[in-house]
């Protein structure tokens, strides 16, 4: 049965992130032939509505105010509840970000509507759409469904491929006048503390640490490889708790959970909350002085070694590969 | 300053998870207060300290939340309250927590309302939002840091790695991340006063709620553990080899890079 999904895309830094595209590919599962209407909130997104059109949506409304400059929940709650008062939809599809993560709730409350949160897969089964979920930092998996009303979901980035760009595709990019109330909370301050590069909970490949890394310099050998690789690094709370990285790069039970192609663990012991963070990541390479190391027990490839040793020599030969490529 | 904690029993993070007839096996797990909340509690202390109150920790489960309960209190949370909603309801969601915990909190003219931004168990993050939305408060999701002066609260939210300063005016609801605070052991003296501090267990019909006022809106059908993986491989020889082993495996076998 068609259904007409909205999907919210997400403007960071004048672009579109990739999970707005892998949003749009969800829709399609969801929508069974129905509708995709892409939602694009912000100052000056009037732009980006091209390409939401070539990833797949139908067609694109635009809800642009100066108040919706930067993300806050009142303005931009109130921005997609016109655009949903709007056009009805039968389901809405977000990204499960910082954004996602803050927005949605409250948009699903407001609605009196169920919400289903950070899917990783969605399927179709006795004419009901099934979303599967991590459960326990994914010790286990739940598949769920929307009793009824909307069919209302956030999707854990990296995992639901987009479909492929079209450049050829066109649609409607039409706006929609709203009317934004003053807002309640004021952002003073953003701190950009985010190293450059690669996002962590989108990276195809991370390069982690842990206490094994021994100092904050320690994890110099582990930027370039990451570098080299054009991933992101990420750590255990053993090193964050050390002090030899921010925590904003730990990643497990209490940290950022991830899903990379690959994830190369440096000097990490394997604690079962660190796992939790990384288990479903494609592929896992451990590297550990320990040969007893928990870690080669979910490794795919692993080497007993120094990891300032090993790390180098990795990069030494990838970067004689990229040359001879 | 009427502060409130909303606190969740969950699994202890090194509990590995069994399945039994097709549900999460509880038997002889541990159970801990949800590692988000312990930050909401250990705030929650702190900012009485300074500023004056009482502070109301509540939790929406089963009568085996009392233990998690007290352990709060004994943390220097002053009251407890249990809305044990398990005899009334049957498998609610995130809906209906919210719906049951907002209806408790709407004549309590709470100035500061504080969570965890995610339970470790569930996983989605969605109660504190719904909360304030219902109150029609205020809230900023994912703090570390808060300072209150008279009616204003200025919070540092982490937005994905970066800092946002953001200010606001109570009443408001802010959902704790790691980070905000390093929560306290309870102490001894701690734990006997706890004892004595009060602890009410509630249930739907003390909250004029319906069972069809907080249904679930959404179901789970099935749940089920991760394919167990294969078992890896070690590589052997000298470092340099097994680095080269490992390129070719990456690119050739496993194909990522």
């Amino acid at each position: 049965m068609a259904r007409k999904i909205l999907v919210l895309g997400e403007v960071r830094d004048g672009s579109l992130r990739n999970v707005s595209f892998e949003a749009v590919a969800a829709a399609k599962l969801a929508s069974e032939g129905g509708e995709v209407v892409g939602v694009l909130i912000g100052e000056s997104v009037q732009s980006l509505g091209s390409e939401f059109i070539q990833y797949g949506t139908d067609r694109v409304i635009v809800v642009e105010n100066e108040k919706l400059a930067q993300y806050t929940s009142d303005g931009y709650s109130q921005a997609l509840l016109q655009a949903i008062e709007s056009e009805s939809p039968d389901g809405i599809i977000i990204g499960h970000t910082a954004q996602g993560k803050d927005l949605a709730p409250r948009i699903a409350s407001k609605l009196d509507s169920g919400l289903i949160s950070d899917v990783t897969a969605i399927e179709e089964a006795g004419g009901n759409v099934v979303f599967v979920r991590p459960i326990y930092s994914g010790k286990a998996f739940e598949k769920k469904i929307v009793k009824d009303g909307l069919i209302f979901a956030t999707i854990r980035p990296n995992n639901i491929a987009p479909l492929e760009k079209d450049p050829s595709r066109t649609g409607e990019v039409a706006t929609l006048a709203v009317d934004i109330k003053d807002l309640r909370t004021i952002i003073k301050e953003v701190v950009r503390k985010a190293t450059e590069g690669v996002d962590l909970s989108e990276a195809k490949v991370v390069v982690a640490g842990g206490r094994g890394v021994k100092s904050a310099e320690g994890f110099e050998p582990l930027k370039e490889l990451a570098n080299v690789l054009g991933g992101a690094v990420g750590a255990s709370r053993g090193a964050c708790d050390a002090e030899y990285c921010d925590y904003s790069l730990q990643i497990g039970q209490t940290g950022k959970v991830v899903t990379p192609d690959l994830y190369i663990a440096c000097g990490i012991s394997g604690a079962i909350q660190h796992v939790a963070g990384m288990s479903n990541s494609k592929v896992i390479v451990a590297i550990n002085k320990d040969p007893e190391a928990n870690i080669f027990k979910v490794a795919d490839y692993g080497i007993v070694g120094d990891l300032f040793e090993v790390v180098p020599l990795l990069i030494e030969e990838l970067k004689k590969l990229k040359v001879n490529a | 300053m009427n502060i409130y904690v909303l606190l969740k029993r969950t699994f202890d993070t090194e509990e590995k998870i069994t399945l039994s007839n097709g549900k999460i096996n509880e038997d002889g797990a541990e159970f801990i207060i949800n590692p988000y909340d312990e930050y909401a509690v250990e705030e929650a202390i702190v900012v009485r300290d300074a500023h004056g109150g009482e502070v109301t920790v509540v939790s929406v489960g089963s009568e085996e939340a009392e233990k998690q309960l007290r352990t709060a209190l004994a943390m220097g949370a002053d009251k407890a309250v249990l809305i044990n909603i398990e005899d009334d309801v049957e498998d609610g969601d995130q809906y209906t927590t919210s719906k049951v915990i907002a209806e408790y909190l709407k004549d309590k003219e709470a100035d500061l309302i504080i969570a965890g931004n995610v339970a470790i168990d569930s996983g989605s993050g969605q109660v504190g939002p719904r909360v304030a939305e219902i109150l029609e408060i205020p809230y900023i999701t994912t703090i570390t840091k808060l300072e209150i002066n008279g009616e204003t609260a200025t919070v540092v939210r982490d937005v994905e790695g970066d800092s946002e300063v953001i200010e606001a005016s109570l009443p408001l609801l802010v959902t704790a991340q790691q980070g905000l605070n390093e929560p306290r052991y309870p102490s001894l003296p701690g734990i006997m006063k706890a004892k004595k501090k009060p602890l009410e267990e509630l249930e739907l019909d003390d909250l004029d709620l319906d069972e069809d006022d907080v249904e679930a809106k959404t179901k789970t059908i099935e749940i089920f553990l991760p394919a167990k993986k294969e078992e890896g491989k070690v590589l052997e020889g000298e470092l340099k080899d097994q680095v080269s082993e490992l390129i070719g495996l990456l690119r050739n076998e496993a194909k990522v890079i």
